[in-house]
């Protein structure tokens, strides 16, 4: 549904995009993942018509970016990073100006906008300037422009940026319902939890090149398995043999002998096995966990640096993103 | 809470009825916002009065207008040239708000008639040149201007204005494409725009101007429709006199100066507008 085959983009020496190719087939999920200045905005820009790549295709149904730019934007729906909501008119006014932009007749433009702000929580604030609205319900109502058309592809450029955590929440769901109906979707992101919890397949991108492609189990598996830490009252002889059974290479055991780490293929229940053991042994134990491995140890693995916003980066990304990752864990 | 969903006809195929709708949707769009900031129209209310009021009874005291016409009826036709030509760069000065915010990121994904955002600006500018010309009309009225010459040249005269307020504001469109932001599109147009409206008939006769000036003047569009409007509101015009083509002739060179420009800078700024807005 979204191909793009050596995508490259130059703003004057500098690469944005070096060689991206891509397909997203009907009615899934792809996330693009990256962190700031890696070229995601850039590859949404070409994918929507909105610049044009210095190299290579993209087609979206079928009908190339470029050549064809009037079909594709008759059947995709954008949400861009930075608000593009018109900050002079309601919220109602904006929805009803993009409808009519998109051909529709004045009464469907209205009875959609309707529909549109009651499913995004903002009938109350329907016919208040956007002066006067949060963030996040601006947010809220670009997502909403991008998807006043019904379009059967969307383009999410970091849709929950800047949200708090319940309409991040909120907005997945969105976004859930939105591709059970039949959407394709290409959603960019810095967060790896939302790539991990929204998207089919994951495009690792960094400094403008596609550096790992796969399901998020698929990547997960690349960096390693999971990995088992108990942590014990008191040091005890036994307890690397004893957790030895359970685990899938050598135990680790720290200095004072009450911490022990091991690799784990992750099982259900493996945790309370492991405790009934240590009780039966007569251990106690203060505390076990088992980590899976998260993105940002899959991106530390491929890139060899973590996922927190590279300075270097180009300057189509605002500064806020700096900001809010910067508060996350 | 839970709505039906709205079944939704299919979009009007791309043709001139889609242009006009999407023409008129977003001059719908640039009317509140001057509905939301009212203050951005002091330039085609509020100045035009002023001056009018200014220059009349300041400058207006001190000129003898040749076969001792009164002043009023020679100025009401420059001043309204004058304010139409400096308040010209409002169209520029919307559309590049309009290209530094993100709307324009948003129209560009829309299946619309791209010309679209330019045609409704420069309609959007000859509204508000209308609302200008209407200030400047009444204004004149009450200290003393009197158009002569029947209804329908009285009306001819002010068409002229507009049609060149028109024409102008797409050469000014094209300065707000090629401009950085809405603060420099505003100074581009102080400097080419203020001479433009100066070095012309509009407030003194031209004839004692130094001859370089003079042959500037008496070919510049401004002093062209300033003597058509003259001529045809029968109120003095000086210009009559001079032997340049556009003088002696001033609603055809009016008319000519007007196409020339809109034929020049509205595919001009189509082009440019695609250029700016699909990097």
């Amino acid at each position: 549904m979204i191909r793009a085959e050596g995508l490259q983009k130059r703003f004057g020496p500098t690469i944005a995009l070096a060689g991206v190719d891509l397909d997203v087939p009907p009615g899934s999920i792809l996330g693009v993942l990256g962190p700031n200045g890696s070229g995601k905005t850039t590859l949404v820009r070409i994918l929507t018509t909105l610049s044009r790549p210095t190299a290579g295709s993209a087609w979206v149904a079928g009908h190339d970016v470029v050549r064809e730019a009037p079909a594709v934007r008759r059947i995709i729906g954008v949400t861009a990073q930075s608000a593009t909501v018109d900050e002079l008119l309601t919220g109602r006014q904006n929805l009803v100006l993009v409808g009519q932009l998109s051909g529709l007749r004045r009464g469907d433009a209205r009875s959609r906008a309707e529909e549109l702000l009651a499913q995004f929580d903002l009938t109350d604030a329907a016919d208040r300037v956007l002066n006067g609205y949060s963030g996040g319900m601006r947010r809220r109502l670009d997502l909403a422009a991008g998807l006043v058309t019904r379009p059967p592809v969307l383009f999410l450029d970091e849709p929950t940026t800047g949200l708090d955590p319940t309409s991040r929440v909120r907005m997945w769901d969105v976004i859930r319902v939105l591709v059970k109906d039949g959407a394709t979707l290409l959603l960019t992101t810095q967060y790896l939890d939302e790539a991990d919890e929204l998207a089919d397949r994951i495009l690792v991108i960094d400094h403008g090149k596609v550096i790992a492609e796969g399901t998020s189990a698929e990547l997960k598996s690349a960096t390693g398995g999971a990995r088992l830490e108990v942590n014990l009252s008191e040091s005890h002889t036994n307890a690397a043999a004893l957790l030895d059974p359970f685990v899938s290479g050598p135990v680790h055991e720290s200095q004072d002998g009450r911490r022990l780490r091991a690799p784990v293929r992750s099982g259900s229940g493996l945790a309370s096995t492991v405790m009934r053991a240590f009780e039966a042994a007569g251990i106690t134990v203060d505390d076990i966990e088992v980590h899976r491995p998260s993105l940002d140890d899959v991106f530390f693995s491929l890139t060899g640096h973590p996922s927190a916003p590279d300075d270097a980066g180009d300057a189509n990304e605002e500064p806020l993103r700096a900001e809010v990752e910067a508060v996350r864990p | 809470m839970t709505v039906t969903a709205a079944t939704l006809r299919m979009p009007r195929p791309p043709g001139v009825v889609r242009w006009l709708c999407d023409v008129l949707a977003l001059t719908r769009r640039n009317m509140v916002h001057i509905a939301r900031e009212p203050l951005q129209l002091s330039d085609v209310t509020v100045q035009p009065v002023l001056f009018t009021l200014l220059f009349v009874y300041v400058f207006g005291a001190g000129v003898v207008v040749a076969g001792g016409q009164s002043y009023a009826d020679f100025a009401i036709a420059g001043l309204l040239a004058f304010s139409l030509t400096t308040s010209a760069m409002g169209t520029g000065v919307g559309l590049s708000t309009d290209l530094n915010s993100g709307v324009i990121d948003r129209l560009g994904t829309l299946p619309m008639w791209r010309p679209a955002v330019l045609v409704s600006r420069s309609i959007t500018d000859l509204l508000t040149s209308c609302l200008c010309a209407l200030m400047v009309a009444v204004t004149g009225l009450c200290v003393g201007w009197r158009p002569t010459g029947g209804v329908g040249s009285i009306a001819a005269g002010f068409a002229i204005f507009l049609l060149f307020a028109y024409a102008l504001s797409w050469g000014c469109a094209c300065l707000g494409l090629v401009s950085k932001g809405p603060e420099s599109a505003q100074g581009i147009g102080l400097v080419i725009l203020f001479p433009l409206a100066i070095v012309s008939n509009v407030l003194v006769p031209t004839q004692h101007m130094p001859a370089v000036i003079r042959a500037v003047a008496d070919w510049n569009p401004v002093s062209a429709v300033t003597a058509a409007g003259r001529t045809l509101w029968h109120n003095p015009n000086p210009s009559a006199s001079i032997h340049a083509w556009p003088m002696r002739h001033p609603v055809e060179a009016s008319l000519l100066w007007c196409a020339l420009l809109l034929l020049v800078f509205a595919p001009l700024g189509t082009v440019l507008y695609r250029r700016r807005t699909t990097g």
